[in-house]
């Protein structure tokens, strides 16, 4: 381990140098809250670890085209006190609230939970109902990616050699959008998600939802995006029945594992529930950009005080 | 390999040191410089009992590498109280009895004054979500909650 180098780049250009040029394993150390404990564990042994924190395009927050790009490198705590971000995308925001407790988000990052490649990565689902792209830059250039398809198994990522995740692109939302993330754990604080369940949607002016997303966390090898589901709410008012769809297609798409956090049944069951909540938490935030004068806003508060 | 020169600023003082890569802040600041006030009580960010400041954040320093402290400024339990005058937050836990063996003790004190700095009237509730990250085993946490909140209205009227 004495062998173990350490650089803190501040170019994505020389970072990429850094990482294609090392001999043996180089690893990207972000927050370090998943890697230094690997490393500690002897799970990995970096040759060389490359700090990404020194370069400014990985550790902004900026406006784009009327929606978010926040580097890969940027803390949770430093996304969550974003107003802008936070109001714009509340869905977005629950899952990453949620990574560890403030001392953990403090240091850790978007691109860490993402690139750790965690079935149960609590960002992941919330960043793919979002329709995030990730920027990614690698010896061959830059090139443009889905959150979805970035990790592939616990562990895994679809990057080559040298590439980073540089940042993720959150679009413009559309009128009346809402979204929201929740996960299911034994304790309310500093546990692993059993089931984890995202939501994205939009209404039309008449409160029909004219566009979904739906991702589900912790019930297969990696985070999915489960477009039966979304399908369930398009069309609809977002009413029971179409809830119901929703949490029957949320659990058909589950492959879990059985695990000391619960067996494949009860994921598979929780995923159903989890989904639903979710929609129903999207479906409040989405309503409540009408006009406090508007039927729907009301109906959905007369709903919710039952 | 050459060992690493760093430079930084530990509770307003500027200090160098000399580390590898592989050690983490809290060996830097208990084995190097000789600051034990931090504790390890997990080493996998799990217990908060090695919380301290980097450049204002509350962070676990068994999850920061000392080299990646270059240039920053590092606040620990040792610069919380000048000589014998307490801190507020100090001076409760002594007056409510919030600690039995202490190991948790420093870290959910930075914790604590991290949390007072950015929410000066905090609820229980938000007491007890702000210390989430902390572990007590022997408190039972009550009169950790009840120190901070009695501290909070002291300094409040302060
Ligand atoms: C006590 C504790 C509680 C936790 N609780 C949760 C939780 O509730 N939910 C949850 O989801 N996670 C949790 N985590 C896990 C961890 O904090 C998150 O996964 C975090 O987001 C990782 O980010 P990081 O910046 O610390 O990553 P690092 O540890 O720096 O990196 C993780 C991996 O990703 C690679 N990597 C990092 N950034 C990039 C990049 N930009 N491009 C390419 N590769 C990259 C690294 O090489 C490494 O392999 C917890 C961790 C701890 C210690
Ligand atoms: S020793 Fe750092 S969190 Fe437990
Ligand atoms: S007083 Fe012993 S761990 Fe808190």
């Amino acid at each position: 381990m004495s062998e173990m180098r350490y650089e803190a780049p501040k170019t994505l250009a020389a970072a990429v140098a850094l990482l294609s040029g090392a001999k043996g394993q180089a690893s990207v150390l972000a927050g370090g809250t998943d890697l230094l404990i690997q490393m500690r564990a002897g799970r990995v042994e970096p040759e060389l670890l490359v700090d990404i924190k020194g370069i400014p395009e990985m550790t902004s927050i900026v406006a784009e085209n009327g929606g978010f790009r926040f580097g890969a490198a940027v803390t949770c705590m430093e996304l969550i006190e974003h107003e802008a971000f936070a109001k714009a995308w509340p869905g977005v925001t629950d899952g990453v609230k949620l990574i560890g407790s403030i001392q953990v988000k403090g240091r850790a990052t978007v691109g860490g939970n993402l690139c750790n490649a965690s079935p149960a990565a609590d960002s992941v689902p919330a960043l793919i109902t979002a329709g995030a792209a990730v920027s990614i830059v690698g010896p061959n250039g830059r090139r443009e990616a889905r959150v979805e398809d970035i990790a592939t198994e616990p562990g895994k990522i679809s990057l080559a050699k040298g590439e980073i995740v540089v940042s993720f692109l959150l679009p413009r939302r559309p009128p009346h959008s809402g979204d929201a993330y929740l996960r299911f754990t034994p304790r309310t604080e500093m546990d692993i998600a059993v089931v984890g369940a995202g939501v994205n949607l939009t209404l039309d002016e008449k409160g029909v939802c004219s566009q979904a997303r739906v991702s589900l966390g912790a019930v297969a090898e990696r985070a999915l995006l489960v477009s039966e589901a979304a399908a369930a709410l398009i069309g609809t008012k977002v009413d029971a029945a179409a809830l119901k769809r929703l949490a029957a297609a949320a659990s058909a798409a589950c492959r879990p594992i059985d695990d000391k956090r619960g067996t494949k049944e009860y994921r598979i069951k929780v995923a159903g529930v989890m989904a639903r909540r979710a929609a129903e938490i999207a479906l409040a935030r989405s309503v409540s950009s009408f006009a406090p004068t508007h039927s729907l806003r009301k109906t959905a508060r007369t709903q919710d005080s039952i | 390999m050459a060992k690493h020169h760093v430079t930084a600023t530990i509770n307003g003082n500027g200090v160098e040191f000399l580390c590898e890569t592989h050690q983490t802040l809290l060996e830097v600041l208990r084995d190097e410089l000789g600051l034990t006030g931090t504790k390890e009580g997990c080493g996998t960010g799990d217990c908060g009992a090695c919380s301290v400041t980097v450049d204002g954040r509350l962070v676990c320093s068994c999850l920061v590498l000392g080299v990646e402290t270059e240039g920053k400024s590092i606040q620990t339990i040792e610069g919380m109280g000048v000589g014998k005058d307490l801190h507020p937050l100090q001076r409760k836990f002594l007056e409510h009895a919030a600690l039995q063996c202490g190991i948790c003790t420093p870290g959910i004190l930075i914790a604590a004054r991290s949390l007072l700095e950015r929410n000066p009237n905090p609820t229980e509730e938000e007491v007890r979500y702000g210390l989430a990250g902390n572990l007590c085993r022997c408190t039972g946490y009550h009169k950790i909650v009840d120190a901070v909140l009695d501290a909070a209205r002291e300094m409040r009227r302060a």
